[in-house]
Parts: structure tokens; C-alpha cells; sequence
């Protein structure tokens, strides 16, 4: 149990900034971010990597941050959606959920947002398909989705003015 | 003076903060020195509490412990009636009844602890199925099992079966549906037995806590206070329910004297709070040989689980929405709500509509097809026309056109085409694809003379910066509250968007507008936003400080002198019946709705006759709604509503173990996911209501109503196979598919 078990210290780079932090090996990435470091944009759903809405990148790669124990990100770069606007300046996608309805009570939002954003980076048009398939892992109850792939479609299309 | 938002797709409100990841739900919140509680549950369906022991390993004097014995006040979760406990004392009526309740500052170690505590409890007989309830296998609720009964009754139902040419019974039944909000339930109390209690969580309802409260701790109106943090999603979910949680955690900070934080994990949530009613509905239906519906004879029956909570009002809403859109001279529906031992079923979108309109929708179907006639055509001759006459004696006084609805809806679906088409092209196919339709209505607002008694109250206050701030109980879970009172307010004053504020919903701060359900935030709380703003500009007009054609720099002025020699600038509204509304509680008689928002359905569907999977591949909504204050949200409401029943049409299957959710796992629970969803194709119609601001109605709950039946009549379309409860999962298709094929050979 944690009080028996050493916190390790562990370093990693998250939104641009390297940290080394004390914390049991196994505790969840999404309890740090949300307690230690007060990143709350990052949220739980299911605690079981079925909804995403604590989807974070690690070194690029879109993850449940739920399912992952804070040794392995030892050395990572971790960014969550703290880190997507510049300053004040939105990022393309998140103009796009604003403008297309895209969030409705807004606690998928920080996750749909972090698949999105890591889909177009991926692929810069995607296909309707690959739009689903990109946010498969990402559950709304709220939208439908429509507006939330119209929002995708939107912010490739503002593509020439992203942040 | 501009009047420029209504009916524009300004951004929301909350937007920025929601995509950003900075709006604050209530998880996100931390007090110093809080500790985290944990409900025990009775893990038994029914049975007799013997003893509660704490066992060993566990350093319980670092526990807060709280059991009925702790409670201040009253014992009951004051709703409609009092029979639900907080926290059970003696008896135990289903199996996720909160027993004790554990606080401490590790969140790991109070999980070892509440498994560590053990309940004896001596096991009585349970009684789990509507039936076994109404045949009072055991007595569990009351003198007879029945929460609540309604009967209806118009013309003279027994006489047209001697005349009816034809006579169609069905039974039909649907099963309970989880909300799944994404965000779980959650509170964060204070309380300080000197000062009072305060709590901060998800809700929709900040005066069901408020009044809740008040009751569970004896405490006055002014020394209970709750805030609503922003909120994840609440769908009917989050209506009663947060009563419960916020009690249990205010318990705990009582007795520990430290915030206390309570968030369901998602198991939890699923398997402890509020579903969807499961019900079975009877249909007996007489036509005459022209088609038109002569006697409809209705038996509705709901699982209200273990205790009263919103069954009775449940109940009230799906018997007034059986019959449908149609006249019929003859009608008897009568209705119950019924005790089983499963955790209480509570308030979903649509509140009992879903049920009765899948039933009747798809019995209309067995019925046109016994006489003869396509789904469409029977419809057509029987929808409801302006002057005629509702079931429970409304007339139809706005201009409805369900006819205009179901050709525009057949037309942008394509259906006649590709009915021809599927019907030419399905035979031999292992894959087969079928179109289907559902009509339908929804009341909008409290039903009868809910409203009258609400009698809600809204405030609008204005700062010498002309500034505007809306105070309502209203909130916003995601549906638009905070954007669309803003724009009913700035355009009701001429000014612009960002010069209205709304407050967060606060008991200490905001009147009693009424619960955030029953689709009535817009049109019946948008009202009062309405009234109040123009009451305020009157007060301006009439101090002589607001000029004609004013400019919202002129406002500013106005608002500053206003407010320099006569103090605070407010106005409030109270709502008021619009003229003529009759309703008779009594006999179930009247105006059951001021208003109903109208609408066809059109659903698209595969069949693998080989897996049994089924696929929504296109899906059309056609609604008339009154005016449409936001395109964007009421069209995201009407896209949330059709995926949401789509998982109720299948795949949201409750699975219950001896009373419990069995599946309360996303992973085994399954909800539609981007790439289960059809494209969802919104239409409005919108003829102004008069009684609704700028002329809209409520369209919340509207879009869960249709898509089930629509869906399940594609099915029918698709494979000839009849199919009559929901969710059809895989192996009830499977079932009904194999029946039907039996029957084919023995032909
Ligand atoms: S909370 Fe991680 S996937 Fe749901
Ligand atoms: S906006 Fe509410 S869950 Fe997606």
C-alpha cells in the first residue's frame, strides 16, 4: 500500500515545462496531473480507459492518462489541454468547438479537444472516416458527435490561421 | 434600440473556459484539510439490518462514521413523498441502499475501510419484475405495491369493440437506461452546527438540495446554502439524485467539523443512482374499416424501484403521452407506478414519454398493417387537428400540421424511394435495409398545474456600468442555459451579448426558478427572463432617465443615474398561466401542457441477418419547436437526444443480477460512439408560441421520444420481423428472427 511503498521522484516535461516530482510509481498519471500539479483541465469519466476524457499525450501519442502508472512517463513529454492554447490565442480546434457547438457540458471537451488536435496532426485533412475512427476513443454524451466532427472539418479548414 | 440575437448562433457562453480545460466542476475543487467519503451499501435487495461491524486492520478511530443514528433532523430525502431514508435504519429495500458512511482525508485507504465494514442483514423474499409486483407475490411498498395510479378517461370506451371492424392488441416493453453523464455525481459540503450547511456539486436542481437540506438538519431556509459548480451532463440524472449525495457528504462534515468531498466513481454512479423506468404498456385498439382510430384501451405500467422519488410525476407524463398525436374519439389509459426492490428509478429526458410513445408507436404499425394500411397512410388519417381534442379533453388551440411534418420528414428522408428500392433489393441479401418512422409530441413544461404551484421566480439586476445580470435557479449542464438567456435578455433590453452576466446558480444569491427539466428553461423560465428585463428597461422609461430608440451607451447612462438616486436597480418576474389553461387533478382532466413541440422522425437501418448487428445509417428529425432561439444548440440538442436513443433502441441493455446493475462498467455498457452514429439531419419548423419568448417552446427532451420506435419500425421494414421491446440486442433479434422463420416454414 502507498504509505509502505517509497514515492519515487520522477522527472518529465509537461506542457513545455520540466518537472521532477515525488509520487508512488503506480499512481495514476491523471491523479497527479489533476492533484499534484493542479492540471484539472484533464478529467475522469470511467477510470477505465473506455470514455478519454482523460486523454493526454505522451511523447505525441494520444493516452488515457487513467491507465497509466507515473513511472512509465518517466522522461516523457506530456502534454494535456493546459497546453494547447497559446496564451490567450486559442488553437484552431478549440475556436472550432466554440463556433460549432462543438462542447456542450464540457467534460469531454478537454479530451475530444487533445484527440483532435492529435488527429490533425497526424493527418492535416482527414476523411469523415478517419474523423470517427480518430475520436472513436472518446465518449460524448451530450453532441451525437455531429457537431463535433464539424468542428474537426472547421478547424482543418481554418488550417492556414492555426496558432 | 437593436434587437439582433435571437435566432443567431452566438458563441456559447462558457465556451472558452470549457474548451480550455479551466471551467471548474466540482472534482476540480479542493478545500484545505478536506477529507473524502464513501457510502456503504446494503448489497442485499430486501432484508432486516441486524448489526453493523467495523472490521479488523482498519484504524477506525481515524474514520468519520456515520449511521442513521448521526442524522439531525429528519430522516427522508424530502421529494414527493418521504419514504426514502438517507441512510437505512432497520430495513433495507434494495441493494444499493446506503447503509454508513466513512470519511477520511486517503482516498486508498478509505476504500479498504468500506469493504471492511460488514452488514448483517437478514434476507427477506425480493420482488424484482413489474409483474410480481402488481400480483403482490410480497407486500414491499405500502398496502398494495403502487406508488401511484392514474386513470383517463374520455368518450365511452366500452361501447366502440361491438362496432370496431377490427380490433389490435400488442404489449410492449422497454428496459432501463443509464444516463451516463460523463461527468459522475459529486458534492463537497460544509457544515458547522452553529452555522449551517453549504454545499457545492452537480446538480440541476439547486432547491431540491436546498429544500433536501433543510429537512435532513432541521436548519432554517437561511442557514443552507447550495451552490451549483459547473456540471457535467445531467439528462434527468442529476435531478434528484444530488439530494442524496449532498446529504451524505453534509452528514459527514457535520460530524467531522472538515470539507467533505463525495464523487461517485463510475461503478458506483451507475449501479447507485437513478435509471430510466423499465415498463410494459398494453394496447387494445379499435378502427373502423376506413382507418380511423375509433377506441384506444391503454395500460401503462412502470418500475419505480424501491421507493417513491419522481415515479408518480414519471408516470403522470408518459399516461398523458400514450396516446400520441392523434384523435381519438374514445380513450381509457390507466396507469401505474409499481415497487420492485431495485434502486429507484428516476428522472431520464423524456420522463416516462419514451416508454409510452415506443409502445404506441409501435403497435400503430401492427395496427395499419392488420387493416391494410402503410404506416404513414393510417397516420395521416388520424393525427390530431387544431380544435380537436386530446385524450385528457385539451383542444388544440396552436396550428398544428403533423401532416405537413410527416411529408417534409418522408421527403428529406427519401423514404418512399427507398422503401421501393429495399424491398425490391433485400430479398436473398444477408444484409438488410429498411426504413422506418415514428410521430410524435412532447408537452413542454410541468405538466397541469405543476407550473402554478412552482410559481417560479426570476431576477434581473443592473450595475451602474449598464451591465446586466439574470439571477435564476436555472442551470446550465450543457444545454445552453447561460447563452440563451443572454440572448432573450440583451435583446428584450437591446443591448449586446457580453453586457448580460448570469450568475452561477446559488441559493444564497438567486430566487426559485424552478428545476433545470421537463424542456421548461427556455420557454418558461426564458419568459420570466424576458418579463423581468422588460420590466427593468419600464422602471428606466418610467424615471425618465431612458430615452426612446436608447443606445446601449444611453443605457449605461440611465442604469448609473437610476441607480445614484434611487439605489439598487432590479426587477423580477413571476410566472403566470397563460389565459385559459384549465387542468382538474382530480379527474385527470384539461390542459395537461400550455404547449407540445411536434415531430416526425426517420430512421435508416441495416440488419445483418448473419451477426445480428444493426446500423442507424441515416436519420432525419423533423420538429416544429415554436421559434428557435439558437440554431447551433437546439440542433445539438435534438443530435444528443436521437444518439442517445439510439443507444436505447441498441444497445444500452441494464443487466440485473438479484436487483443490481450487473454491467455498471462502460466497458459492458455500452453508448453509441462517433462511429456508431448516423448522420443526424435536424430540421425546424417554428411557428411562434405566444406564451414562450420571442415565441419559442421547449425542445429538450422532444428528441428522445421518436427515435426508438423509428428505429425499431426500420427493423421491422427491413427483415418483416416484429419486434416489440427495447433495446433489441443481438440476441433478441436473433430470437425474433428465427420465430419468424419457423413460422415462414410452417406457412
Ligand atoms: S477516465 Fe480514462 S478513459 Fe475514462
Ligand atoms: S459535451 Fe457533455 S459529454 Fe460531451
Amino acid at each position: 500500500m502507498p504509505d509502505r511503498v517509497n514515492k519515487a521522484e520522477i522527472t518529465c516535461t509537461v506542457n513545455g515545462e520540466t518537472l521532477s516530482l515525488k509520487a508512488y510509481p503506480m499512481a495514476r498519471l491523471l491523479d497527479v496531473l489533476r492533484q499534484e500539479l493542479r492540471l484539472t483541465g484533464t478529467k475522469e469519466g470511467c477510470g477505465e480507459g473506455e470514455c478519454g476524457a482523460c486523454s493526454v499525450w505522451i511523447d505525441g501519442e494520444i493516452a488515457n492518462s487513467c491507465l497509466v502508472p507515473v513511472l512509465q512517463v518517466a522522461g516523457s513529454e506530456i502534454k494535456t489541454i493546459e497546453g494547447i492554447a497559446t496564451g490567450e490565442q486559442l488553437h484552431a480546434v478549440q475556436e472550432a468547438f466554440i463556433s460549432c457547438g462543438g462542447a456542450q457540458c464540457g467534460i469531454c471537451t478537454p479530451g475530444m479537444v487533445m484527440a483532435a488536435v492529435n488527429l490533425l496532426e497526424r493527418t492535416p485533412h482527414p476523411s469523415e472516416t478517419e474523423i470517427r475512427m480518430g475520436l472513436a476513443g472518446n465518449l460524448c454524451r451530450c453532441t451525437g458527435y455531429m457537431k463535433i466532427f464539424e468542428a474537426v472539418v472547421r478547424a482543418c479548414q481554418a488550417t492556414g490561421v492555426k496558432a | 434600440m437593436k434587437k439582433h440575437l435571437i435566432g443567431r448562433p452566438v458563441p456559447r457562453k462558457e465556451g472558452r473556459a470549457k474548451v480550455t480545460g479551466q471551467a471548474r466542476y466540482v472534482d476540480d475543487l479542493v478545500f484545505p484539510g478536506m477529507l473524502y467519503g464513501a457510502t456503504v451499501r446494503s448489497r442485499v435487495p430486501r432484508g432486516r439490518i441486524k448489526g453493523i461491524s467495523f472490521g479488523e486492520g482498519i484504524p477506525w478511530h481515524e474514520f468519520t462514521i456515520v449511521t442513521a443514528k448521526d442524522i439531525p433532523g429528519e430522516n427522508y430525502v424530502a421529494l414527493i413523498a418521504h419514504d426514502q431514508p438517507y441512510l437505512a435504519d432497520g430495513a433495507v429495500n434494495h441493494s444499493e441502499e446506503p447503509v454508513v458512511l466513512l470519511a477520511h482525508p486517503e482516498k486508498y485507504l478509505l476504500e479498504e475501510a468500506r469493504r471492511a465494514v460488514q452488514l448483517e442483514i437478514e434476507a427477506l423474499r425480493p420482488t424484482f419484475t413489474i409483474e410480481d409486483s402488481l400480483n403482490k407475490k410480497e407486500i414491499i411498498w405500502g398496502e398494495d405495491n403502487l406508488f401511484k395510479s392514474y386513470s383517463v378517461e374520455k368518450g365511452n370506451v366500452d361501447e366502440v369493440w361491438a362496432r370496431a371492424d377490427f380490433i389490435v392488441e400488442g404489449e410492449y416493453r422497454t428496459g432501463a437506461q443509464e444516463q451516463l453523464y460523463i461527468e459522475t455525481n459529486g458534492m463537497i459540503a460544509v457544515a458547522i452546527p452553529e452555522k449551517g450547511v453549504t454545499v457545492w456539486g452537480s446538480m440541476q436542481c439547486p432547491y431540491y438540495v436546498h429544500k433536501a437540506l433543510m429537512a435532513l438538519f432541521g436548519l432554517p431556509a437561511d442557514k443552507v446554502r447550495v451552490i451549483q459548480s459547473e456540471t457535467g451532463g445531467g439528462f434527468g440524472g442529476k435531478e434528484e439524485y444530488p439530494s442524496m449525495i449532498a446529504g451524505h457528504a453534509a452528514l459527514l462534515a457535520w460530524k467531522s467539523g472538515k470539507p467533505v468531498k463525495i464523487i461517485y466513481d463510475r461503478a458506483e454512479d451507475m449501479a447507485a443512482t437513478t435509471k430510466r423506468h423499465p415498463s410494459r404498456t398494453r394496447h387494445r385498439t379499435a378502427v373502423s374499416k376506413d382507418g380511423k382510430l375509433l377506441g384506444m384501451e391503454i395500460d401503462f405500467v412502470i418500475d419505480g424501484g424501491a421507493y417513491t422519488t419522481l415515479s408518480p410525476v414519471v408516470l403522470s407524463r408518459g399516461t398523458i403521452h400514450a396516446p400520441g398525436p392523434y384523435f381519438c374519439p374514445n380513450v381509457r389509459i390507466r396507469s401505474r407506478a409499481v415497487a420492485t426492490n431495485a434502486p429507484p428509478h428516476g428522472a431520464f429526458r423524456g420522463f416516462g414519454a419514451p416508454q409510452s410513445i415506443f409502445a404506441l408507436e409501435r403497435h400503430l404499425n401492427r395496427v395499419a398493417r392488420a387493416i391494410g394500411l402503410t404506416p404513414e397512410e393510417f397516420r395521416r388519417r388520424n393525427f390530431i387537428q387544431p380544435g380537436q381534442t386530446t385524450a385528457t379533453g385539451q383542444v388544440i388551440r396552436e396550428n398544428v400540421n403533423m401532416n405537413h411534418l410527416l411529408e417534409r420528414a418522408l421527403v428529406l428522408s427519401d423514404y418512399h424511394a427507398k422503401t421501393a428500392r429495399f424491398a425490391r433489393e433485400n430479398s436473398g441479401q444477408r444484409r438488410k435495409k429498411g426504413m422506418g418512422f415514428a410521430s410524435f409530441m412532447h408537452g413542454a413544461g410541468f405538466t397541469g398545474s405543476g407550473e402554478q404551484y412552482l410559481a417560479s421566480v426570476v431576477e434581473l439586476e443592473a450595475t451602474p456600468q449598464g451591465r446586466v445580470r439574470v439571477l435564476a435557479a436555472s442551470t446550465e449542464i450543457g444545454q445552453g442555459t447561460n447563452t440563451i438567456f443572454s440572448q432573450i435578455a440583451a435583446d428584450a433590453l437591446g443591448l449586446d451579448y457580453d453586457s448580460i452576466e448570469i450568475l452561477k446558480p446559488d441559493t444564497a444569491s438567486v430566487p426559485n426558478s424552478g428545476p433545470t427539466v421537463a424542456s421548461r428553461t427556455c420557454m418558461v423560465v426564458g419568459k420570466l427572463v424576458e418579463a423581468a428585463a422588460l420590466g427593468l428597461q419600464q422602471t428606466l422609461v418610467g424615471s425618465g432617465y431612458l430615452p426612446e430608440g436608447y443606445t446601449p451607451a444611453g443605457f449605461e447612462r440611465a442604469c448609473k443615474r437610476y441607480i445614484e438616486s434611487h439605489g439598487p436597480l432590479k426587477s423580477s418576474s413571476q410566472y403566470q398561466p397563460p389565459p385559459g389553461i384549465h387542468w382538474d387533478d382530480a379527474t385527470y382532466y384539461g390542459d395537461a401542457y400550455g404547449t407540445y413541440a411536434w415531430a416526425v422522425y426517420v430512421a435508416e437501418v441495416t440488419v445483418d441477418t448473419v451477426t445480428f448487428e444493426i446500423e442507424v445509417n441515416d436519420f432525419v428529425a423533423v420538429q416544429e419547436v415554436g421559434k428557435v432561439i439558437h440554431p447551433v444548440l437546439a440542433a445539438g440538442q435534438i443530435e444528443g437526444g436521437v444518439a442517445q436513443a439510439i443507444g436505447y433502441a441498441l444497445y444500452e441493455n441494464v443487466v440485473w443480477n438479484e436487483g443490481r446493475m450487473f454491467n455498471s462498467q462502460m466497458t459492458n455498457y455500452i453508448m453509441p460512439t462517433a462511429v456508431d452514429v448516423p448522420p443526424i439531419r435536424v430540421f425546424f419548423e417554428e411557428l411562434p408560441y405566444s406564451y414562450g419568448p420571442a415565441g419559442a417552446k421547449g425542445l429538450g427532451e422532444l428528441p428522445m421520444d421518436g427515435a426508438a420506435p423509428a428505429i425499431v419500425n426500420a427493423i421491422e421494414n427491413a427483415t418483416g420481423v416484429s419486434i416489440h421491446h427495447i433495446p433489441v440486442m443481438p440476441e433478441s433479434l436473433m430470437e425474433a428472427l428465427a420465430v419468424t422463420e419457423k413460422a415462414v416454414e410452417r406457412a
